[in-house]
């Protein structure tokens, strides 16, 4: 106990590193993933924009790239990572892999919120002559956010664990802080600690993601 | 917004027009032919009624009119505009002049009552005070004023096809198409959506395209009637002359089942059972005393006729029906009666 106190300013900066490693990814991967998801949606043969080819390039990418671990997927990318952050360490370019990977998870999660929504009400907007932006913006997104906010809500938790792995290609942040202050030390009140910590941190993600999607569902 | 139109049978040239219209789908199934080879009219002002049994190919039909789909072969005429030969922007446009209301309502579910009723005018490029404007209008027009705030779920199926109809006329559309649009609601419920669409009709000078399967519907309503079968279109015509007198066996076929004036096989075996006469069925005509007539005709030729089967319903404001009867006596004098029938210029069918 005396050693993590001694260590509460690594302890602080490894909480900041993990939530802008999180907060970072969540928004690009929440905004690529969006719009991939939207692409596999409205591209499948017989919906909006229908387009076997397309569909299957993106689908076949999304069905490789997503089930690859992280660990693996982000040290592929190292090239990647350096090109546009500059250094495959640190916070930032954990966020940049993190990122990367959740986009296709999320991607999938959309797909699956939109298939959801009643080919009927697509049918009602195209019947009106609303032409395929105006419906994937005000009608597609606005009918299928309930479960969209849900899945993102489930997608943080998985990007909190993929950013804990991060702190295994030297990332910073929570998961670093475990190993290194940690277990590495036979220091279990360090890792209780942190536990504890990624413990408050899901959990509060998912107690505003279960409300926000409660008000979008009106319910 | 017109109300020269008073009288529904005044219909006027043609509005939509079909040529040879065929619709097929390819799925790893196979392929499926939708609509085949279809020709017909819609004309300014009428209610034109398409029916026929599930999976006839109506949808499909009405989906051709306003662009949803476009025709494997064949063209599509709707007002001055072959939409067989407009780009996708033009269809647009053209679609934002025919509403579409559908079986299942098709709501936002995101969107107030107002919202659902603003959506096309939005399409449409509408500033805001002639949206709200326009959109109180007309959920003041079906009824739903008060629940301009309320959200689709809060409503009953009724009003629900109310709501859907205000955004289906928002824009002020020449034509609605309905696709099975009371097949969801209760009998009560249906019969007030098809008075309103009846005063849309009449009162708006909107044409009508009501797709059912349900006869009811279109007795109500209906000026014109066609009737698929099977992807074609087997009979079209004025509703009483198509349902009293079918001139193709598809559609006897259909108006016989949905108008159950003539005993089935299984109601011709047990009326056999207890009638070992001969039995013939003959369609109610438009003459005074009908029941007298054939009556009279019976006694005179010496046949001993009792009615075992039958029913007369009204279709707009006309009878219509069947009545068999079991014939008894030498078979010379029930062949005479017969002929006699026919002399009257009576229908009948000796059922064997
Ligand atoms: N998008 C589609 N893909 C494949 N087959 C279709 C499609 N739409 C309709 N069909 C087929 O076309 C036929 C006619 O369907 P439809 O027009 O919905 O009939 P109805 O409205 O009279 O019940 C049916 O056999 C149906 O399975
Ligand atoms: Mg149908």
């Amino acid at each position: 106990m005396d050693f993590f106190l001694s260590n509460t300013d690594v302890f602080v900066t490894a909480i900041w590193q993990t939530l802008f490693m999180v907060f970072a990814s969540l928004i690009v991967a929440g905004l690529l993933g969006l719009a991939l998801g939207i692409a596999l949606y409205v591209y499948r043969p017989g919906n909006l924009l229908g387009n076997r080819g397309v569909f299957t390039v993106l689908n076949v990418v999304v069905n490789i790239v997503r089930p690859i671990p992280f660990v693996i997927f982000s040290t592929a990318i190292f090239p990647l990572t350096r090109a546009v952050i500059g250094t495959t360490i640190g916070p930032q370019a954990a966020a940049f892999a993190l990122s990367l990977a959740a986009a296709f998870a999320v991607s999938r999660i959309v797909e699956q919120s939109l298939v959801g929504i009643e080919p009927g009400v697509i049918e009602a907007a195209r019947a009106v002559g609303a032409g395929p932006g105006r419906i994937i913006f005000t009608v597609l997104i606005p009918e299928g956010l309930g479960p969209l906010i849900l899945g993102y809500s489930f997608i943080f938790v998985g990007i909190v664990d993929m950013s804990a792995q991060a702190g295994l290609n030297g990332g910073g942040g929570l998961g670093d802080f475990a190993i290194t202050y940690g277990s590495q030390r036979s220091n279990w009140v360090v890792v209780w600690i942190t536990v504890a910590a990624i413990v408050v941190l899901v959990q509060l993600g998912q107690f505003v993601g279960n409300h926000l999607a409660r008000r979008a569902l009106r319910r | 917004m017109t109300s020269s139109i008073s009288a529904p049978h005044a219909a006027g040239p043609p509005l939509v027009r079909l040529e040879r219209v065929s619709k097929s789908y390819t799925t790893p199934a196979g392929t499926r032919v939708a609509v085949d080879d279809v020709s017909l009219e819609v004309r300014e002002g009428e209610i034109l009624g398409v029916i026929g049994y599930s999976g006839a190919g109506k949808s499909t039909l009405v989906r051709l009119i306003n662009a949803l789909e476009l025709p494997t072969s064949g063209k599509v005429f709707v007002g001055d505009d072959e939409l067989t030969a407009l780009p996708e922007s033009r269809l647009r446009q053209v679609r934002q002049g025919i509403g579409m209301i559908f079986q299942q309502f098709n709501l936002f579910r995101s969107r107030t009552v107002a919202g659902n009723v603003a959506f096309p005018l939005r399409v449409a490029g509408l500033g805001r005070a002639e949206r709200d404007a326009r959109t109180a209008e007309i959920l003041d027009f079906v009824g739903l004023l008060d629940r301009a705030y309320s959200y689709p779920e809060q409503l009953s199926g009724g009003q629900k096809q109310r709501v859907g109809i205000a955004r289906a006329l928002a824009t002020n559309p020449r034509i609605l198409l309905a696709d099975e649009a009371t097949s969801a609601l209760d009998p009560e419920t249906t019969a007030d959506v098809l008075a309103l669409l009846r005063r849309i009709n009449r009162d708006l000078g909107v044409t009508v395209v009501v797709i059912t399967h349900e006869m009811d519907a279109i007795r109500a309503i209906a000026d014109r009637v066609v009737v698929m079968d099977e992807g074609r279109v087997v009979e079209q015509g004025d509703v009483y002359d198509v349902f009293s007198a079918p001139s193709t066996a598809a559609a006897a076929k259909f108006v016989r089942s949905v108008l159950q004036d003539r005993p089935s096989a299984e109601t011709l075996a047990r009326l056999r059972q207890n009638h070992p006469g001969r039995i013939a069925t003959i369609q109610v005509a438009e003459i005074k005393n009908f029941i007298g007539v054939v009556t009279t005709i019976f006694l005179e030729a010496g046949v001993d006729a009792e009615l075992v089967f039958g029913g007369i319903s009204e279709l707009q404001e006309r009878a219509i029906g069947a009545l068999t009867y079991e014939l008894s006596g030498p078979d010379e004098r029930i062949d005479a009666a017969l002929a006699a029938l026919t002399e009257h210029s009576l229908t009948w069918n000796e059922e064997s």
